[in-house]
């Protein structure tokens, strides 16, 4: 890396990847010996895992970049409410099945394209780990897609559940595409990914995943953003109290 | 109906799958269990993620159980008991040579 770039900037920028990573993870893993079947609770529980381990390695190089003696712990369990920058879509509560296969339908789409644009990315930390990513998102993709086509295409209770999780989720999809300040700077100089540039391709895809599982686009209107600025919903104080509350209660415990 | 009742509802509607695995090229694809789906590329994934996940395999393959074919215990005696006193069937009695070190 050239010294052009900013550590503060880069920090941040990858401090957020790691909070989606570590949100999403952690929504996900609520699943562990809830989900619909024993196949099925295996799958989800697998794929909650590869966010977990994605996050790790988001945070260790942030903790790397940062250089101030935080560890990807201190990153992950150490911080309050506010100083975490995930979107706020990866935050909402599981819901029903529907819901949770509706949001990765989203996410798994957005991560294919962003993560293929950032393992072009300058910065070879971040490139490599988006290339191991991107393998385990095509894979999620597979799955999040077929049981929207299954729920969507299903039963009149499976497509009206599924229809209202679209319904439900799509003001939060905006903010995927919208990048703040701290990412725009970076994306000028070819760190970060432009993420108004992947929204048509996710837009056409998502828009023939719909078509096919015979539900209907939400209608754009009202959106909301603020997870980046650390603004968050009122779901997350409670998640991060369940995900934080092992390092609060015996500060620097290790298994 | 309890947790567990309820999980088993769903499956009832599911086909079982046998899972075979193949761990290196070159070696057959050996049985490893079985498990519910939807449609064979469903079953084809979870048994990814059911049985693959600490890189087990290379290959996968998946038949719905109900299209295997078993031999019975009463075809016991018409399929297996003749051979046992055919004992020239077997190579036992053929000595191997020495450059021959993986039989």
């Amino acid at each position: 890396m050239t010294e052009t770039v900013n550590n503060q900037a880069l920090f941040r920028y990858v401090l957020a990847l790691g909070d989606d990573a570590l949100i999403l993870g952690q929504r996900l893993s609520e699943w562990c010996s809830a989900g619909p079947f024993l196949e099925e609770d295996l799958a989800l529980a697998n794929v909650a895992l590869d966010y977990l381990g994605r996050a790790r390695m988001f945070f260790e190089y942030a903790a790397r970049v940062e250089g101030g003696g935080r560890t990807e712990d201190d990153l992950a369990f150490g911080r309050t409410v506010r100083e975490y920058h995930n979107h706020l879509l990866y935050e909402l509560p599981r819901g029903d099945f529907a819901f949770t296969m509706a949001r990765q339908l989203v996410v798994d789409l957005y991560n294919v394209e962003y993560l293929s644009a950032l393992s072009n990315s300058r910065d070879e930390t971040l490139a490599a780990i988006a290339a191991r990513c991107l393998k385990e998102s095509q894979y999620h993709l597979r799955r999040s897609r077929e049981w929207v086509v299954r729920l969507g295409d299903g039963t009149d209770e499976s497509h009206s559940r599924v229809q209202k999780a679209f319904d439900e989720l799509w003001g939060y999809t905006h903010e995927l595409f919208k990048p703040d300040k701290n990412e725009q700077a970076l994306t000028e100089i070819g760190v970060a990914v432009d993420c108004c540039e992947i929204r048509e391709k996710w837009n056409r895809q998502f828009d023939a995943i719909l078509a096919e599982a015979t539900l209907e686009r939400p209608d754009d209107g009202w959106a909301i953003d603020g997870g980046r600025k650390g603004i968050h919903t009122e779901a997350f104080c409670s998640l991060l109290a369940e995900l934080q509350y092992m390092q609060r209660a015996y500060p620097g415990l290790e298994w | 109906m309890n947790k567990v009742e309820q999980s088993m509802k769903t499956v009832d509607h599911m086909p079982l799958f046998e899972v075979f695995i193949r761990s290196r090229r070159g070696l057959d694809h050996k049985h490893v269990g079985s498990l519910h789906a939807n449609s064979s590329e469903q079953a084809l994934e979870y048994a990814r993620d059911c049985y693959t996940r600490r890189s087990e395999g290379g290959s996968i393959w998946v038949v719905r159980s109900s299209d295997i074919v078993a031999s019975q215990e009463e075809d016991a005696s018409s399929f297996h008991d003749p051979m046992d006193d055919k004992p020239y069937r077997h190579a036992a009695h053929y000595v191997l040579p020495d450059a021959i070190s993986n039989m």
